[in-house]
């Protein structure tokens, strides 16, 4: 069958949207960083506002609640001086009968300039990238388990903050990975700028053996996981795997799979712990590990500001 | 793209007009800070800091975040980072640039500049006047008046020992 | 009408007929195969030099989304799409609304598609009442009514009990009982289980659903002596559960779609939703396997799975997209390139979309059975004439379905099929014919 082009990079093989991490060139990964740098001053200016998206409007669409990620995209955009507009589609509205692609449409004759995007299914960013008008940038802010690629990009900058060089370090990923799409996007991000140990952490339940053909170790066993680790990413338990099928407590859980402060000394003296947020203290994570001084998790929030007018500032700038 | 060539114009020479025209600026006052524009004005701000027994460090400035031109060139690559290391509010500036052309550059550096504060003054010295201005901007200071056509790129460079050389392309592409 | 058709390639896939000959029509009947006497006056002429006379087409699983789905296919576009595509007979599944589980609704079927004369129609009844899965459905009078089959389309029966009583009722009268091997609880995915589902972030279908399944549908059998069909095999494990329940002799015949047969779970590639079809796109192994299959008769026959769905159940995301994919115009040129590159004998590769088909429907059919699925002196006229060197791309324009959802569009596959039909004669009469151009 024909390979199509990757719909995020144009011809010159410029990003015009962000998808997914899969398929982007270390450069571009590289570039996002090295340009979250200089965003990072201007967030310690009086004036933290430069022009780049002035004039532009960015459309925050979530079909699927978030304050936090929103707001932090909201900050961003506003930083780069874009007009924001939040539409809050919750599920039940477009079951009232307007289709997906209508709402794109209809958002398209009000002149959006840039979509932020977060929904349920996985691939539906694809969807509205190829209907939206070509001038239009998609970037995604999390669809269904698939993929987090600002989330990943801003825990790659933490990475190389606290790490430096990427290429001598063993990684650990601990909790719901197979649900998680923030361990899909670090995973292939982490394994495009050269980690060369990746393991995965935690039930069978919640990571099957299918993850192997991803490229990284399955344990399911904390200790074997964490182990001589330099990075820690600890990944939130859902509410809805927490009780039933999947796993029987959250206290049962946090006993073999939760970060505390003695399973902690198993991996590097100097190793960092991460969490995308937000956590739930005394189920994947102890309280003491989540204050302590291996925790990076309030960086990674303001790395986080970053990242994403890094990502809209490269964007806005390519044309499709 | 022709051969680089020098059109009469030996850097070194205009740097040691460019001191003294500088010197004569400060006039001897000690509250004016110097600001590179990067790369090569920061160049030249460093070493006429050093030259003129300056104190403190001199400043450098990116005018990468302040572009006019972001919608058609996007985020370019490596467009350098400023760092001010003293207060702007009420700072009398010294601005140095290797090149002036249009003006878009000192303007998007002077919009920079205000993002950190209010200066009392900023003023501008150059190696190169090159003419050709879209915005009324003068320097106070140019050692070099020349005409150059549009295709036309005037760049600064500086060897491995310090020492500064003019290159001149045709824009083929 | 009296009719000849000259100069074609005859083919008959069951007594090995293939050379280039004369075909008369009389009475809706083959009157003359390879030479035609020369006082027969026919009142028409089809000139078939450089085409195939293959016997017409059947299929036995399409959807023709009447009634009920009206906005998805009429019955009118849908048996214009089987004509286009060569095809004289067809199964139809009973996930219409209402189900079909009425023998009025059924004899209201076949009334529509016998007026309009482009197929014959052979509806599967519902096996349950409503395809609920609890009540059976009044299996004697469905077949009066004309139901060739017992079917529960996608939705399986959970309750094993009642199952097994659905296949021993139906063994009773020797009917067919026709199942999808899909464990209620596994099938409940959008993707099928393995590394492209895992990177996506699909729910997974694993091939245990398939598995499990055909492991209870066999031992049922063996405890019923029920005749079954098994819709839509679509794993290697599933094939070699396959192989070793028909070595046993147990009374069962298979089929795979189209989709099966040609693609694999990579072509997804970023999340095109024309590939959301069910039984979900397997891995090369699973390919390789049911190719093989259906050549050594492991599998009995290759379906189309004709399931037209709208542009608005289409255009969404992967997981919420409708599943299904147009099929009955698609069917001869994919069954042809099967064939083609398992190095087959045009013969082998028709059987399998004509006798074959037919074989597995069995005294469901009547009399027919003794000529439909063949070229026969005597037997019915129903004759599919075909190019098989044209190439086409399959795009909106070209089909004429309802249902323009295809993942063999040109404009995602990049390659034309081969093989066009040009003329289809059902009972004689024309039901389709290419206009020039």
């Amino acid at each position: 069958m024909l390979s199509r082009r990757n719909p995020q990079l144009n011809r010159h093989g410029e990003l015009i949207h962000l998808l997914s991490i899969e398929g982007l060139p270390k450069a571009v990964l590289t570039q996002i960083l090295d340009t979250a740098g200089t965003f990072l001053s201007v967030n310690d200016r009086d004036v933290k506002k430069v022009p780049l998206l002035r004039g532009k409007s960015v459309f925050n669409l979530f079909f699927e609640n978030s304050t936090r990620t929103r707001t932090t995209f909201e900050i961003a955009a506003k930083r780069l001086s874009a007009d924001v507009i939040n539409l809050d589609i919750a599920r039940s509205s477009t079951a009232k009968g307007e289709s997906l692609l209508d709402t794109i449409a209809n958002l398209s004759a009000m002149h959006a300039d840039m979509f932020v995007v977060r929904h349920s299914e996985s691939g539906a960013p694809y969807l509205i990238a190829e209907h939206c008008a070509p001038h239009v940038h998609v970037i995604n802010a999390g669809d269904g388990r698939h993929a987090h690629p600002t989330q990943a990009l801003l825990d790659m900058y933490t990475i190389r903050h606290f790490k430096g060089d990427f290429t001598p370090l063993t990684v650990a990923i601990v909790g719901d990975i197979v649900h998680s799409r923030v361990a899909r996007s670090d995973i292939h991000a982490l394994t495009t700028l050269g980690v060369p140990e990746i393991r995965a952490v935690g039930p069978k339940t919640l990571v099957p053996g299918d993850l192997r053909e991803m490229g990284v170790r399955v344990c399911h066993d904390m200790a074997e996981g964490i182990r001589g680790a330099d990075v820690i990413i600890m990944l939130r338990l859902q509410n809805e795997r927490m009780s039933g099928a999947m796993l029987p407590s959250a206290g049962e859980f946090f006993k073999h799979f939760g970060l505390t402060a003695d399973k902690l000394a198993l991996a590097k003296p100097d190793a960092i712990v991460m969490h995308p947020g937000p956590i739930n203290r005394g189920v994947e994570i102890d309280s003491s590990v989540a204050d302590g001084t291996h925790s990076v998790i309030l960086p990674q929030v303001t790395f986080g500001i970053a990242v994403r007018m890094a990502v809209m500032s490269t964007i806005a700038g390519n044309e499709a | 793209m022709s051969s680089p060539t020098t059109l009469n114009l030996d850097a070194e020479a205009l740097y040691a007009s460019l001191r003294g025209g500088v010197r004569s600026l400060l006039g001897g006052s000690p509250d004016v800070a110097l600001v590179g524009i990067w790369s090569g004005g920061a160049w030249l701000a460093a070493r006429l800091h050093a030259d003129l027994g300056l104190t403190g460090e001199p400043g450098v400035i990116s005018s990468a975040l302040h572009r006019d031109d972001f919608s058609e060139r996007g985020m370019a690559a490596g467009g350098g980072a400023t760092k001010l290391p003293f207060a702007i509010d009420g700072q009398r500036i010294l601005l140095i640039d290797d090149v002036l052309y249009t003006g878009r550059t000192i303007r998007a550096a002077i919009n920079e500049l205000y993002d950190f504060g209010r200066p009392a003054s900023v003023a501008l010295a150059v190696l190169v006047d090159r003419g050709g201005r879209e915005l009324p901007i003068e320097p106070a200071f140019a050692a070099a008046r020349i005409a150059l056509a549009p295709a036309q790129r005037l760049s600064l460079a500086r060897a491995d020992d310090g020492r500064f050389s003019f290159a001149v392309e045709e824009e083929g592409n | 009408m009296k009719l000849v058709i000259r100069g074609g390639r005859l083919i008959d896939p069951v007594s090995g007929l293939d050379r280039i000959g004369d075909l008369a029509i009389a009475g809706g009947r083959v009157v003359a195969l390879g030479e035609v006497n020369r006082d027969f006056t026919p009142e028409r002429t089809i000139d078939a030099a450089g085409l195939v006379v293959a016997p017409g087409l059947v299929d036995l699983a399409a959807r023709l989304r009447e009634p009920g789905y009206e906005h998805e296919g009429m019955l009118e576009s849908e048996l214009a799409a089987a004509a286009a595509g060569g095809v004289t007979s067809l199964v139809c599944l009973p996930d219409t609304d209402p189900p079909l589980d009425e023998p009025g609704l059924v004899e209201m079927l076949k009334f529509r598609a016998r007026t309009l004369s482009r197929c014959r129609l052979f509806p599967l009844g519902a096996l349950t009442r409503g395809l609920a899965g609890e009540t059976l459905t009044e299996m004697a009078e469905l077949t009066e009514a004309g139901c060739v089959g017992f079917s529960q389309a996608d939705t399986p029966i959970v309750n094993t009990l009642t199952l097994q009583r659905a296949l021993q009722y139906a063994a009773t009268f020797g009917y067919a009982v026709w199942l999808r091997p899909q464990d209620a609880w596994l099938g409940g995915g959008v993707a099928a289980s393995g590394a492209v589902a895992t990177r996506l972030g699909l729910s997974g279908v694993p091939a245990a659903a398939e598995t499990i399944a055909l492991h209870t549908i066999f031992e049922l059998v063996r405890a019923t002596g029920a005749r079954v069909h098994l819709c839509r095999l679509s794993s290697a494990a599933g094939v070699e559960l396959l192989r070793r329940a028909k070595a046993e002799g147990l009374p069962v015949t298979a089929d795979v779609s189209i989709n099966s047969l040609h693609l694999t779970d990579l072509d997804i590639g970023f999340f095109n939703a024309a590939m959301r079809v069910t039984p979900p796109l397997r891995q090369q192994r699973d390919r390789d396997a049911l190719r093989a299959a259906l050549a050594d008769g492991t599998i009995d026959a290759l379906v189309s799975d004709h399931t037209p769905v709208s542009s608005d159940e289409k255009t969404l995301p992967f997981g919420e997209a409708a599943p299904g994919a147009t099929g009955l115009e698609l069917l001869l040129g994919l069954a042809l390139a099967w064939g083609e590159s398992l190095k087959l004998t045009l013969a082998q590769t028709l059987s399998r979309i004509t006798s074959e088909p037919v074989r597995v429907l069995g005294p469901a059919i009547g009399s027919l059975g003794n000529s439909a699925g063949r070229l026969v002196e005597g037997g019915v006229a129903d004759v599919c004439l075909f190019d098989p060197a044209a190439r086409w791309a399959v795009s909106a324009d070209a089909l004429v379905s309802q249902g323009k959802h295809t993942p063999f569009a040109f404009e995602v596959s990049g390659f034309e099929l081969a093989g066009r039909v040009h003329t289809t004669l059902v009972a004689g009469g024309v039901a389709f014919e290419r206009s020039n151009g």
